[in-house]
This record gives C-alpha cells, sequence and structure tokens, in this order.
C-alpha cells in the first residue's frame, strides 16, 4: 500500500481522490494536528439540557407506565411519549452533526483521533441516565482536550456528568464521609476500576484491587445531582476522609487528590504503552508492531501525555507508514462514513443510517460495555454482518447511481492500490449502480 | 435524414393515438375519435421493463430455423438439454426460451409482439454507456443527461412511478415521476451477491464469511419464498390501477451480464421476468386492454458461446411489446441471418433495427405527442421508422 492510500483511508475515512495526498502524505496527515478543524456543536444541547430532557422523559414513561400498569408490551406502551421524541429528535440532531462533520471535515485523520478517543473514554445510552448525555459527552470533553494533554482528558472524561453517572461514581459515597455514616451507603468502585483498567494502565497495569479501592476513595465526592444543574461537583459530604494510597503513592484527602492521581497514572509506564498500543492498534494494524507501540509509548512517558506529541512520534514512524501491515476491517460506522466521504454525498437519513449501522453490528451512541467498541478484524467480521454491508451498499448504490462514477472514482481513490481483480470486476458490472455497489462491497473499501 | 416521420408514415403507424390526443388534430382527430373510444388517452397505460446487463436475446428468442443456429448454439444447448424444457414455437424461425410460459400464452393470444434483431444505436460494448444512450435517447452516450420518459411526460398530464429506490435517467427531465421500493427491501439482486463472492475470492477472510452468509441467505430464501420482481410487477399494477394513479410504470431486473453459466442463469432469470409480466397483468386486470409494456435491454450478446458456457456483450437482442391491444402473435425482424458473414464484426447478431422505432410511437399513442414534439423534444435526431404495433 502506498503512502497516500494510507494516509486516506488507513488513517482518514477515505478521500474521494489522492491527488492532494500524492505529493507528501506525511505532512497531509502532520498539518491535520496542527489545526483541526473544530466541531461546530452550536445549537447542539448542553449537558444541562441533556439530564434535564432526561429527567422529563423518565418522568413521562413513568407516567405512561401508570396510566396503562396491565399493558407494559403493547402498542400503546410502545408508542412514544412525546418527551421520548424529543429526545430521539436531540440525539439524532447532534449524531447527524457529528457523521457530517466526519464526511466533510478537511482534516480527517484529526477526526479519527477524536473518535478514538471517544471510544477509549466510553459511555454508552445503554442507561437510562445517559439517554441524551452521549454526544455532549464528546463535544464537551473528548474534543476540548484531544489535541492537548492526556492528563486533562482523563480529567474531563472521569468528572464529566456523562461518565459519572454511566459507571456509578456519582452515587458512590465515602463510607465514612458525612453522608456515609448517616445513609449508611458505601463506595462503588465503576468508575476506580474502569479509570485504571480501561482508561490508563490496562487490565494488566500492575494496580491491585486495593488499588482500585483506594482510586474509589479519592473519586468519592465528585458527583452529579440527576435531578441537579447537570454540572459536576465536588461534594465535600461524600468524600472519603483521610489519606489514600494508589500504587506506592499517598494522597491527601480533599479534591485535589484526583489531580495528582491522574498525573500519576498519567507518568505511569504502564498508561504509556497501554494507550500505544491502542493507538498502534486503531491506526495502524490489528496486532501493533512492538518497535512502533514502544516509540509512541516512550513519547508519551517522556512528554507526560502531550498528544500532539504522541501523535507525532506515530504518524512520524517509518512502521506506521509500512505498506505491507495486515488492514484493518472498518467498523460498521467507518465503513458507511467514509462511504459518504469518498463519494462526497451528505447523510439525508439519519435515522436510516442509524438503522443501517445497527444491522451490521454496531449500536449507535450504545456500546455494550464500558471497554468500548472493539477494534480487530474478527469482532466485525461475520457472515451476517458482511452480508448486511453488501446489502447497504447494493441499496446505497442504487439510490446514488448517478453521482459517481464507480470506474473512475477508484482509481482517483486509490491509484495503483486497486487491486485488477477489483477494477476487473467493477469495470464489468452490469450497471452503474452495481459498480458502485461493488466499489463499497470491495475488499480495498471494506478494510483499511 | 429518412422518413421516419413523413406524414403519410406517421398517420399510418401512429393511427389513433397521435390524432385522439393531440390537441388541435383537427379533423383527424373526429376521423380517429371513435374507435379509441374503449382505450381514449386517459385510459392507457405504458410500462417500460429495462433488463440491465444485457439480455441474449439469442437465448430468449432463439433462432431455431436460422440455418447458422445449430453451429452458434447447437453444441451449447445440446449439453444443457437434459436440464432445459425444448424451445416454445413461434413461427418457422423463432422460438421463445421454454421459461417464457406467459409470454409464449400472450404471443399465441395475439397480445405479444417479439421485435429481433434490435439495439439502440450504440454500437460499442460498455453497460455503462449503452444504458445512458438507451435511457437518455441520445444520439451518443451523455449527449443527454435527462430521459426520453421523462421528457415526454412533461409534456403530459400523467405521472410516472418507477419501481427503484432512484429516480431511472429515463424518467428524469420532469417532475411527473416518483419512485417507489417496499420497505424491506424486495429482495437480494444476486446477481450482485455473485459478483461480490467472485470478487473476495482472493480475500479468504471476506470469501468464507461471504460464503457462509449465502448459504444462509439461500435457506432463508427457501423458507419465505416470494419472488422479488413479481412483488414489485404486482405493485406496478395496482399503482397504475388507481383512478388518480400513474399511467406509467418503470421496473427494472438486473442480472443478465451472463458471461459463465448462462443456461441455468437465464432458465431462473427468465423464469422471474415471466412470472412477474404475469402477476402485472393480473395486478391490472381490465387495464391489460388497453396496457402497453416494452421490455428492452441495453445490448445483446455474442451470437457464440464463449470459453465459460456464457456469452460476451454484444449487439443485438430483442424487445418484446405486450398488452391487450397490441397487434402481437408476431416476430418483427429484418433477419439478418446467424452466418459468420453476416454478423457484426464476425460476432454479435446485427441489429437491423433501432430499437427508438418501438420506443417513439410507444410514447406518441401514451401521450398523444406530436410528431413535431418528439422530434424536438423526446428523440432529437431521430431518424428510421416506427413500428406497427397495436390493432386499432
Amino acid at each position: 500500500m502506498q503512502a497516500a492510500t494510507i494516509a486516506s483511508h488507513r488513517f482518514g475515512f477515505s478521500e474521494t481522490s489522492l491527488r492532494a495526498i500524492q505529493a507528501d502524505p506525511r505532512a497531509w496527515v502532520h498539518n491535520q494536528f496542527k489545526q483541526p478543524v473544530a466541531f461546530d456543536s452550536s445549537g447542539l444541547i448542553d449537558s444541562a439540557q441533556a439530564m434535564a430532557l432526561t429527567r422529563d422523559v423518565l418522568k413521562a414513561d413513568k407516567a405512561a407506565t401508570s396510566a396503562t400498569p396491565a399493558a407494559p408490551v403493547s402498542g400503546a406502551a410502545n408508542a412514544l411519549t412525546p418527551s421520548r421524541k424529543t429526545l430521539r429528535e436531540t440525539n439524532l440532531r447532534a449524531l447527524e452533526r457529528r457523521w457530517q462533520h466526519t464526511i466533510a471535515t478537511p482534516t480527517p485523520v484529526a477526526e479519527r483521533w477524536v473518535q478514538f478517543w471517544t471510544n477509549h473514554f466510553t459511555v454508552a445510552a445503554t442507561k437510562a441516565t445517559l439517554a441524551a448525555l452521549v454526544w455532549p459527552f464528546e463535544y464537551e470533553a473528548i474534543r476540548p482536550h484531544a489535541f492537548g494533554n492526556f492528563k486533562d482528558l482523563v480529567r474531563a472524561t472521569t468528572l464529566h456528568p456523562a461518565m459519572l453517572l454511566y459507571l456509578d461514581n456519582a452515587q458512590s459515597i465515602g463510607p465514612d464521609s458525612k453522608a456515609g455514616k448517616r445513609r449508611d451507603k458505601g463506595l462503588n468502585e465503576n468508575l476506580a476500576r474502569e479509570l485504571l483498567e480501561l482508561h490508563t494502565l490496562g487490565v494488566h497495569g500492575g494496580y491491585t484491587q486495593e488499588d482500585v479501592t483506594q482510586t474509589a476513595k479519592i473519586l468519592t465526592g465528585w458527583t452529579v445531582r440527576p435531578d441537579g444543574d447537570g454540572n459536576a461537583s465536588f461534594v465535600e459530604n461524600l468524600h472519603q476522609p483521610g489519606s489514600k494510597r494508589v500504587l506506592g503513592k499517598t494522597y491527601r484527602e480533599g479534591d485535589s487528590a484526583l489531580g495528582h492521581l491522574l498525573t500519576d497514572l498519567t507518568r505511569h509506564p504502564s498508561c504509556a504503552k497501554f494507550v500505544a498500543t491502542k493507538l498502534v492498534r486503531h491506526f495502524v494494524t490489528d496486532e501493533p508492531p512492538a518497535a512502533l507501540v514502544e516509540a509512541v509509548a516512550a513519547r508519551f512517558h517522556s512528554t507526560e501525555g502531550d498528544l500532539q506529541a504522541v501523535a507525532q512520534a506515530l504518524f512520524r514512524h517509518d512502521i506506521a507508514w509500512q505498506p505491507d501491515h495486515p488492514a484493518k476491517f472498518k467498523r460498521p460506522d467507518e465503513f458507511v462514513l467514509s462511504a459518504h466521504r469518498m463519494l462526497k454525498l451528505p447523510i439525508s437519513n439519519i435515522a436510516q443510517t442509524v438503522d443501517a449501522v445497527q444491522t451490521m453490528g454496531l449500536a449507535v451512541g450504545r456500546a455494550p460495555s464500558p471497554q468500548g467498541w472493539p477494534d480487530r478484524t474478527e469482532e466485525w467480521l461475520s457472515p451476517d454482518a458482511l452480508l448486511k454491508r453488501v446489502q447497504w451498499a447494493d441499496k446505497f448504490s442504487q439510490v446514488h447511481r448517478n453521482d459517481a462514477d464507480a470506474r473512475a472514482l477508484v482509481k482517483l481513490a486509490w491509484g495503483p492500490d486497486l487491486s485488477s481483480s477489483t477494477l476487473q470486476h467493477i469495470e464489468r458490472a452490469e450497471s452503474s449502480a452495481q459498480s458502485l455497489a461493488l466499489a463499497l462491497a470491495s475488499p480495498e473499501f471494506q478494510r483499511r | 435524414m429518412s422518413t421516419f416521420f413523413s406524414r403519410r408514415d406517421s398517420l399510418r403507424w401512429l393511427g389513433a393515438a397521435a390524432a385522439t390526443a393531440t390537441l388541435g388534430a383537427g379533423p383527424a382527430r373526429l376521423a380517429f375519435a371513435a374507435p379509441s373510444l374503449a382505450g381514449g388517452a386517459d385510459e392507457r397505460r405504458l410500462v417500460v421493463v429495462m433488463l440491465r446487463g444485457a439480455l441474449d436475446g439469442l437465448a430468449a428468442v432463439p433462432a431455431v430455423g436460422d440455418p447458422g443456429w445449430a453451429t452458434l448454439r447447437g453444441q451449447a444447448d445440446a449439453d444443457a438439454a437434459a436440464n432445459v424444457a425444448a424451445p416454445l414455437p413461434l413461427d418457422a424461425t423463432f422460438a421463445l426460451h421454454p421459461a417464457l410460459t406467459s409470454l409464449h400464452q400472450w404471443f399465441m393470444q395475439k397480445e405479444l409482439l417479439v421485435v429481433h434483431a434490435t439495439a439502440s444505436g450504440y454500437r460499442e460494448r460498455s453497460h455503462f454507456d449503452a444504458q445512458q444512450m438507451l435511457e437518455s435517447g441520445g444520439e451518443r452516450p451523455y449527449a443527454l443527461t435527462t430521459g426520453w420518459l421523462g421528457r415526454a411526460l412533461q409534456a403530459s398530464r400523467q405521472s410516472a412511478m418507477a419501481m427503484t429506490a432512484s429516480m431511472p435517467l429515463a424518467l428524469r427531465g420532469g417532475d411527473a415521476s416518483s419512485t417507489w421500493t417496499p420497505s424491506r427491501g424486495a429482495g437480494n439482486d444476486q446477481d450482485l451477491l455473485a459478483r461480490v463472492a467472485q470478487m473476495y475470492s482472493g480475500d479468504a477472510a471476506l470469501h468464507t464469511a461471504f460464503t457462509h452468509a449465502m448459504g444462509q441467505q439461500d435457506m432463508a430464501k427457501g423458507a419465505k419464498g416470494g419472488p422479488g420482481f413479481a412483488s414489485l410487477t404486482k405493485q406496478a399494477g395496482v399503482f397504475l390501477s388507481e383512478a388518480k394513479g400513474p399511467r406509467v410504470a418503470w421496473l427494472e431486473v438486473g442480472g443478465w451480464d451472463t458471461h459463465n453459466a448462462q443456461t441455468g442463469r437465464l432458465q431462473r432469470l427468465l423464469g422471474e421476468l415471466d412470472l412477474g409480466l404475469a402477476a402485472l397483468r393480473a395486478a391490472l386486470g381490465e387495464h391489460w386492454a388497453h396496457t402497453t409494456v416494452l421490455v428492452m435491454t441495453e445490448f445483446g450478446r455474442t451470437a457464440a458461446y464463449n470459453g465459460t458456457n456464457g456469452t460476451d456483450h454484444g449487439t443485438g437482442s430483442v424487445a418484446f411489446v405486450a398488452g391487450g391491444d397490441v397487434a402481437g402473435g408476431r416476430v418483427h425482424t429484418d433477419w439478418p441471418g446467424l452466418s459468420r458473414a453476416s454478423l457484426l464484426d464476425g460476432r454479435d447478431l446485427k441489429p437491423t433495427l433501432d430499437i427508438r422505432a418501438v420506443l417513439a410511437p410507444s410514447l406518441q399513442r401514451q401521450f398523444g405527442l406530436s410528431t413535431a414534439a418528439l422530434q424536438s423534444s423526446v428523440f432529437p435526431g431521430l431518424t428510421g421508422r416506427g413500428l406497427d404495433v397495436w390493432r386499432s
């Protein structure tokens, strides 16, 4: 695979043409990190509005259920309440803005970088309280810090209402805090564990159960009231008194402990290694080459998580540009978005697109676990999912058969990296729709 | 410039339609009004079926009486004879593929006109360009960006329904057309799936997964039944039967690009086509009496088989015209013959009739278009003369 193809399809979301990249593929990537084009969140709801909307929804659900207690699964019960409709429209609006940005942004590699972190710090609407918070989380916590320092990114995500609710820290109470003593309630380790396991050190990162418990104690007090104003805050009465000890270091009681802990976690060698491994797996190949992981980890470590420097270490390394890495199999959303991007076609029906991606196996905004969506071929490549992709390519191509000449397009989009077999199939198709469907179904387009 | 639209010719073959539906037709309108009352312009229905991928006209309508037939196709037919029934005879020269049982019945009822050795003016062998030219009605590919049916509709008060996800080129050029597909899809395009399977042959993981999926799909299909094309044609018939519904329908079937294993594929495809057309007729009910169905394809295929039991891109093919008042029961052709010397470029059935000679009179009858309007906006540059298609 030539460098321009790698830049376009593997690092980005599939450009229409390699022409602008070919002169200097590395510069094309590096420049995106210097000035990533900002996501426009104007007019989209913030967390406070999201939580208010969610409260309305849950209240209306409750009213509807108590009004028709005997018919829980009937058609009437399935009908959307007005606030559920608003919720659905609100979420689709934010998602549509996100996807149109992915399709149209001049800095697609930077956008993939952002979305990598969104998945790394997964929150999901699988929890009722998260119903409207998934997309605000991205533009409030991820985007402002994705090109800054990892520590700030972790802090922003950890303390975002979405994360505090998703991983239950909002309910975690120091057993010896005033509130804990009074209510006989206590710790919830969920966020602490995932902070160590999924967000910073990795599952084999060298921490113990006691480190998890101690981290959970540090996190006590950081909460958001589901019926509050939507802002996270530190509530002294919930905080576990006394100092805590995590990974051999002592942290004082109080709200300053978390910052120190996150600084230390960012400095921990396991964090550098864990993050570097995930980055290389996502951006380069399923089985990350050790030398590249080490190089990226070293930069992460030496800069204490300067994400611009980390990106440079990754994208300036020759291994990242090696032509023979096994290609990655696109995730369903990547497949659909890159089809729109390559064809320069905005999403015309966001609800249908969400449904399509879901039939391919990815429930948008509803990752099944805090681990987020998997990033290996075998997790996505199944007979049914593949057939669904081909069926989507078929339908999509029927609709857009007059929008592009697939024969010409694939030559622009892959240059010499298009296999002669794929090109032949596209050129020998019996119609323009079929040739476009074959281009989208092709191994070149299914993989990146 | 030939005499396609000379006054004498147009009167002769345009018959009642041009006279009854053209505003200000004067005395001719009166003269021809009476016989057309039963099927006046408002009652008429036009259905166009586009076979994408290039139907092998010699397989659909084999020239079994041609002395060159046995040399070209006899051997392969013998090979396939074990599985395929004998062609259904039409006349001394031609027969119909055995899967086209309904069409054969219509032929016997004189409601099917077979047009053989026809093609558009396109003489290269690209599907894309050929379809563009056939649908646009231009003199060469991409000369026009709208379609002849769309332009003809624009001048009428009728509307059309394309049973497709996107507006076909043929219907572009006006705002009188809509599209419709079932919300849950009409089933998978088997030809596309087969091509994808083949495209994946160099990618082990994709190939394995897709092969499994195809197997599962076959099972699911067997469980459900329900051929896709027939459900679309049936729905088209329902639309066309509505009092305020469209008067024109456009349908498409893909999969005709039979470069290999042609015998079995055509057996299935022609069977689906035949079933679909029968379903259309049934859904149209009494409207069949004044419906014209046109079946066309972008070009034909090589007269001889290729090395993989299929045929490659060719030129001349067939078109079908069916309907309650079609002057059918005959094969219209200026037959070029199948000897090597009479084949185009030594390989293709030589086209002897511009397919627009079938399309143009159908449009005039359906829309009451004047010859001037037809020549200036629907088929600019058209020459030659049109066919006699209807009984009255």
